[in-house]
């Protein structure tokens, strides 16, 4: 069924958006930095996972081999943003904690520009292609049917998301990360190393943006050096109406926007009169962040911005 | 040896010198006040003490060691805990998450007793524990940052005016329990503008005026001093 059909890449979509918009959201609490390099750091994961899978077999890949194959993919990817988001904090953001605001940012847009052209130049150029693995199938009950793999798109993310939460809220390293976003100087009072505590956030958003990429892979197989530029965007736009800062916002604005871009689409293509062909995705997505920047900065789940008595 | 030693110690920020040239000792079971009006170096000093501020010159002695250079995470674990000046408690974390943050480097399960033990020394807490730190008085707040600090059990305790903003009644009870808490044997560095309630829970005092000492004494000898009697206790 159409509207069925939309809900669910909206939800697979959203589910992108929502695992990178993380990344903004937990750095942007811990340093109220944006890191424009983070659609980088997606694009980095996605390559490597392509990699990994390139290794094991490729399209030879099949039946039982699958699951560990993608589970190898997605652990090395998650590896390999890490990694370099570490040395991204390292090189380009740490020397410049105590500078003016303006001055991380242009430098995560230099360290953005860098890796997408490192990236083109290694490639050639050329789209890599994710090997087809995935069981092109779908499951569901007449008119609605759901891809296999929009169903396990959807399901890794939620369930990674369940486990940021528990991370954040029940284990001592993310009691820390919350100490540090409210207050880095008493943070340091009570014991916690901040520099490491702020590695760590960068670490935990680039792994799930590094599992997004390989998500994003098995279901849209091209990947180049420049694919991180809009979905980072994106996912910034979700971190955004949901309410940069917010954990759960940032989940709830990744499938909004997902879900706007596609369901919205074609609601509004429904007026007669009005088509709106795929392209108009992104004018919906950018426009709501214009709509939400003007009427509601703080977002969805925004507090007011009454920080530090 | 004394538990702390500040030898002719500088801090500041930028141009600014706020402290210039201070020496003081601080022994093992004494409850030691700094006090001084406002932007006479008070914090600064302590801030020096726990890393949150670089000296530029001078040394600071902990248990003999020189902790000068020492990042303020490697100060905690070394066995001094700062309750910065405005409490700087976790808003946003519950009453209990904030205390458990105190015990940040121990773990255990001693961590837990540790807990009800501040609950008793402040009861109040233990009816506020599931709360978010942000919805409690300035009073309950302060209490809530004197117990997290605790929760690291501490050789040394930074205080900074844990009376400020509090009615006469609160700041009554808060130096009581700070005098009860140095009886446990904790030492306590004390930083304050409330002078007359400084000097009577304090063995020695020193009397700190545009970033150096100016006067040391006992606290009697303190309380009794025309000099301070006329600055900082209200008298002529």
């Amino acid at each position: 069924m159409f509207w069925f059909d939309q809900l669910i890449n909206g939800l697979t979509i959203g589910s992108v958006y929502a695992l990178i918009a993380l990344g903004y959201t937990l750095v942007y609490g811990i340093l109220q930095m944006i890191n424009f390099a983070h659609g980088e750091v997606f694009m980095l994961g996605a390559f490597a996972g392509y990699f990994v899978l390139l290794a094991v077999g490729g399209d030879d890949l099949g039946g039982a081999t699958i699951i560990p194959a993608i589970v190898l993919a997605m652990f090395v990817a998650a590896l390999a943003s890490s990694s370099a988001a570490v040395v991204i904090e390292r090189i380009a953001y740490r020397p410049l904690r105590n500078a003016p605001r303006l001055a991380p940012l242009i430098s995560a847009i230099g360290v953005s520009v860098a890796l997408q052209n490192i990236v083109l130049r290694m490639t050639g150029g050329r789209d890599r292609v994710y090997p087809r693995i995935f069981p092109g199938g779908s499951f569901g009950f007449g008119d609605f049917q759901v891809g296999y793999i929009q169903a396990f798109l959807i399901v890794a993310s939620v369930l990674m998301m369940a486990a940021l939460l528990v991370f954040i809220q029940r284990t001592r390293t993310g009691r820390a990360m919350r100490a540090v976003a409210e207050n880095r100087a008493t943070a340091s009072l009570m014991g916690i190393d901040v520099d490491r505590t702020i590695v760590t956030t960068f670490v935990v958003g680039a792994a799930l943006a590094g599992v997004a990429g390989v998500l994003q892979g098995l279901w849209i197989p091209n990947i180049r050096g420049t694919m991180g530029f809009l979905p980072g965007i994106k996912a910034f736009t979700a971190a955004v109406v949901g309410g940069i800062g917010s954990v759960p916002g940032a989940m709830v604005g990744g499938f909004f926007l997902g879900l706007t871009e596609t369901v919205g689409r074609e609601l509004l293509s429904a007026i007669p009169g009005v088509h709106l062909p795929n392209e108009w995705s992104d004018v919906i997505a950018f426009s709501l962040l214009v709509l939400v920047l003007v009427f509601r900065p703080t977002g969805i789940f925004g507090e007011r911005v009454s920080r530090r008595a | 040896m004394p538990l702390l030693a500040l030898e002719s110690l500088h801090a500041g920020y930028g141009a600014i010198r706020a402290v210039r040239g201070i020496s003081l000792e601080v022994e093992a079971g004494e409850t030691v006040c700094l006090i001084g009006s406002n932007g006479a170096g008070k914090s600064t000093t302590l801030r020096a003490i726990s890393g949150l501020v670089r000296p530029s010159a001078g040394r600071v002695r902990f248990e003999g060691c020189d902790i000068t250079r020492m990042r303020p995470h490697d100060i905690v674990a070394a066995g001094i805990s700062h309750v910065p000046e405005g409490r700087g408690i976790f808003a946003r974390l519950t009453v209990t998450e904030n205390l458990d943050l105190g015990a940040y480097l121990r773990g255990g399960p001693e961590v837990a007793e540790d807990v009800a033990r501040v609950f008793e020394t402040f009861p109040r807490l233990r009816e506020r524990a599931r709360q978010t730190a942000g919805t409690l008085s300035g009073g309950e707040q302060q209490m809530l940052a004197i117990g997290r600090a605790l929760m690291a059990r501490p050789r040394l305790l930074l205080l900074d005016e844990p009376s400020m903003g509090l009615s006469p009644i609160l700041t009554q009870l808060i130096f009581e329990r700070v005098r009860q808490i140095n009886e446990e044997g904790t030492t306590i560095l004390l930083v304050e503008q409330n002078a007359t309630s400084a000097l009577e829970v304090s063995h020695r005092g020193y009397v700190i005026e545009s970033g150096e000492i100016v006067i040391t004494g006992t606290g009697e000898e303190l309380a009794a001093d025309p000099r301070v009697k006329r600055a900082y206790l209200g008298e002529l």
